[in-house]
């Protein structure tokens, strides 16, 4: 059977391929969109796919974009955030929306654009970045990714810059009249001894349905600092597929922290190379499936190079039919010695029907490192209930507290205390009560 | 009041309480002694409503109520308090929040108005001056990485916000030194009152010294075979409790 005749495929290559005008972007666009046909959607023999089945999404058809998007009315409260009123960006359905961004009197140092500004004006900077990465490990949707996505985020901190406010990354998941793809491409680089704070936020109308994918590559020269905080609460209906690169440089420092609610079928995957001298990484995140969702993180952390440090703490708390996964490799390659890497993963199942499968790796090919990984799901604590409810707090907001005080951990070391709030209060309404 | 009536009890199938019956009235301080596996903790398990404590004969009424029917929070908040032996760590739960949403969902459960957080503040500033504790443990996680004392101290400044009718207070003496131990039985004694019954439950006459009983039960295979003032407790601590077999254990107590 040809691969055409899968529903999902079939649907992608009937959309005809956007042509940029430029050599090499449309060479690699086409390349990459024979390679995504020639392979089709992974399956579960694929150990990256092994616990996400896609054949529901395959037997689907999406029309390729939003011809709308550009008109689609859209609430600002949707995404408004405490403390979040500096430079923004905001995406309707893969489309750039200049009327809902805010890119006047950006501050010294940064540069912040669409994707299809920065290809118009010169496109040559990113040359490395959209023609050739991906090819070695690309799956399936960083492929269509490669192939067809127009637009998406540039962002540049010159070296030295520091960007006090926060640049908050807004994309929307606005209803349309059919089931819809839409695709967006994102090129952070921060120069040596930069800081940035980022916030990166999905969200969504009722039922959008829809598929979003996005490709990121962040990389961070030495010494620069990177605060990134993800807020995803796509549409229950949404299909989002994200996929971060992230390189850092000597004594380069990144946190991240992500909080996943939203989405019906939703994977993240994070490659982190720690390249230079003393990087450091600390991640931390929760993900709280409930429904018929499922929600899907990979973290592949590598340190390459001595004295590198990573952290990852994250939480999952799933409910009814609900599904998580969570896988997170860490590889100390040769000649990282001196390496300090920790990761734990805390899983509590509210339902006798939720699942979540957990899998830490650990290689270690260095000398003198330090490592300790875990995992567990659980239920929650009995007695700790017990203590709770003799106290006169009724079982359901006995389990609401602690399942929200298991949740919370991973939010503690986010220093902008109102979004955590924000955050936490988040994490609060998702609980059963 | 509190009327426990030949109160058979079992847990994982194996028969702990075999016939207790006790009365205590308001204002009363009741100690419960006890060789280990008596069933001391059962009685404040099974009286608070954990799980797993299965009641197979005889009744508490409390109040006028059927004191085993409630749920435990229900229990909580018709006055039963249990100050437990091995008090839970909670992580990631502020001990004030706690607090706070105990004694709110108390209230409400008892059509009473809740506090608000000044309210609840200044009852806590008032009642952390009785207990003698620093605030610091307030702004902690529930019981996490606290000492054995200081555990044993923030159930009894947990006692004293909630103002319970009727305190047990499980072995509240295991692991104190002599210090710890009097700061706990000062807290404690600070919140008798003639509305307020206790029941006392320790294996050591040593509590006793600092938080005087009016009665004194001796607790054995299941039920209480011996019952006094609080030269009871002395006797017991001189002559040990193989002393009571000799003394008039009834027949078939150790069957």
């Amino acid at each position: 059977m040809s691969e055409s005749a899968v529903p999902f495929v079939a649907s992608t290559m009937a959309a005809s391929l956007p042509v940029s005008g430029i050599g090499w972007l449309d060479e690699a666009r086409s390349e990459n969109l024979a390679a995504f046909a020639a392979a089709g959607l992974p399956d579960t023999r694929v150990e990256a796919w092994k616990y996400t089945a896609l054949r529901a999404l395959a037997q689907r058809r999406f029309a390729q974009g939003d011809a709308q998007a550009a008109a689609r009315p859209v609430d600002p409260s949707l995404f408004a955030l405490p403390g979040l009123d500096g430079p923004r960006l905001v995406f309707v359905n893969g489309v750039f929306r200049g009327d809902l961004s805010d890119l006047a009197s950006l501050p010294a140092g940064l540069v912040l654009q669409p994707l299809s500004d920065a290809l118009a004006r010169e496109p040559e900077p990113l040359r490395f970045a959209l023609s050739r990465r991906y090819r070695e490990h690309g799956d399936a949707f960083a492929r269509l990714n490669a192939a067809l996505a127009l637009d998406g985020v540039v962002l540049r901190v010159a070296a030295g810059a520091k960007v006090d406010a926060p640049v908050h990354l807004v994309f929307v998941g606005a209803a349309a009249e059919d089931d819809i793809a839409w695709h967006l491409r994102h090129v952070i680089e921060l120069g040596e001894e930069a800081g940035l704070t980022l916030v990166e936020q999905h969200v969504g109308t009722d039922a959008a349905r829809q598929l979003g994918t996005a490709v990121t590559d962040i990389v961070l020269r030495d010494g620069a600092r990177l605060h990134h905080t993800v807020l995803q609460n796509a549409a229950s209906e949404t299909v989002l597929v994200r996929r971060d690169a992230l390189q850092l440089g000597a004594a380069a420092q990144a946190w991240l922290h992500v909080l996943e609610l939203g989405g019906s079928l939703v994977r993240h995957d994070l490659r982190a190379e720690l390249a230079g001298h003393g990087a450091r990484l600390d991640t931390r995140g929760v993900f709280m499936p409930r429904g018929r969702q499922h929600v899907d993180t990979q973290l592949a952390i590598r340190h390459q190079a001595l004295g590198t440090a990573s952290s990852s703490s994250w939480r999952g708390v799933a409910d009814d039919r609900a599904r998580g996964v969570f896988r997170g490799a860490i590889v100390v390659a040769p000649g990282a010695d001196g390496s300090d890497a920790s990761l734990d993963n805390k899983n509590l199942l509210l339902s006798p029907n939720a699942e979540i499968d957990t899998k830490p790796e650990l290689e270690i090919y260095a000398d003198e490192v330090q490592a300790a990984h875990g995992a567990t799901v659980g239920q929650l604590d009995e007695r700790a209930l017990f203590y709770l409810r003799s106290r006169g707090i009724p079982l359901v907001e006995a389990r609401t507290l602690l399942t929200a005080a298991f949740c919370r951990a991973v939010l503690d070391d986010l220093p902008d205390e109102a979004l955590r709030e924000h955050l936490a209060g988040l994490l609060a309404a998702r609980l059963p009560v | 009041m509190l009327t426990i009536e030949n109160l058979h009890a079992r847990v994982e199938g194996k028969d702990i309480l075999k016939g207790l019956t006790l009365t205590v009235n308001p204002g009363e301080v009741h100690a419960i002694m006890g060789p280990n596996g008596a069933g001391k903790s059962t009685l404040g398990n099974v009286l608070s409503g954990r799980d797993g404590y299965e009641v197979t004969e005889g009744s508490v009424r409390w109040n006028g109520i059927d004191l085993l029917a409630l749920e435990p929070e229900a229990r909580a908040a018709s006055g039963v308090f249990l100050a437990f032996q091995y008090p839970v760590e909670i992580p990631g739960v502020n001990n004030t929040y706690f607090l706070r949403a105990a004694l709110n969902a108390q209230r409400k459960a008892r059509g009473e108005a809740e506090l608000d957080s000044m309210q609840f503040l200044k009852l806590v500033r008032e009642k952390l001056k009785i207990m003698q504790i620093s605030d610091e443990l307030l702004h902690r996680a529930v019981n996490e990485g606290f000492s054995g004392g200081e555990k044993k101290r923030n159930e009894i400044f947990q006692m004293a916000v909630l103002e319970p009718k009727l305190a047990i207070l499980d072995e509240t003496d295991s692991g104190l030194d002599i210090d710890a131990l009097k700061q706990v039985a000062e807290g404690v004694n600070a919140l008798r009152s003639p509305e307020r019954s206790f029941l006392v439950v320790t294996h050591y006459q040593r509590l006793l010294d600092y938080i005087v009983p009016d009665f004194v039960h001796v607790l054995a295979g299941g039920r209480i075979v011996e019952s006094g003032d609080k030269t009871l407790a002395h006797r017991l601590e001189e002559h040990g409790y193989a002393w009571l077999a000799e003394h008039g254990e009834p027949a078939g107590a150790q069957a």
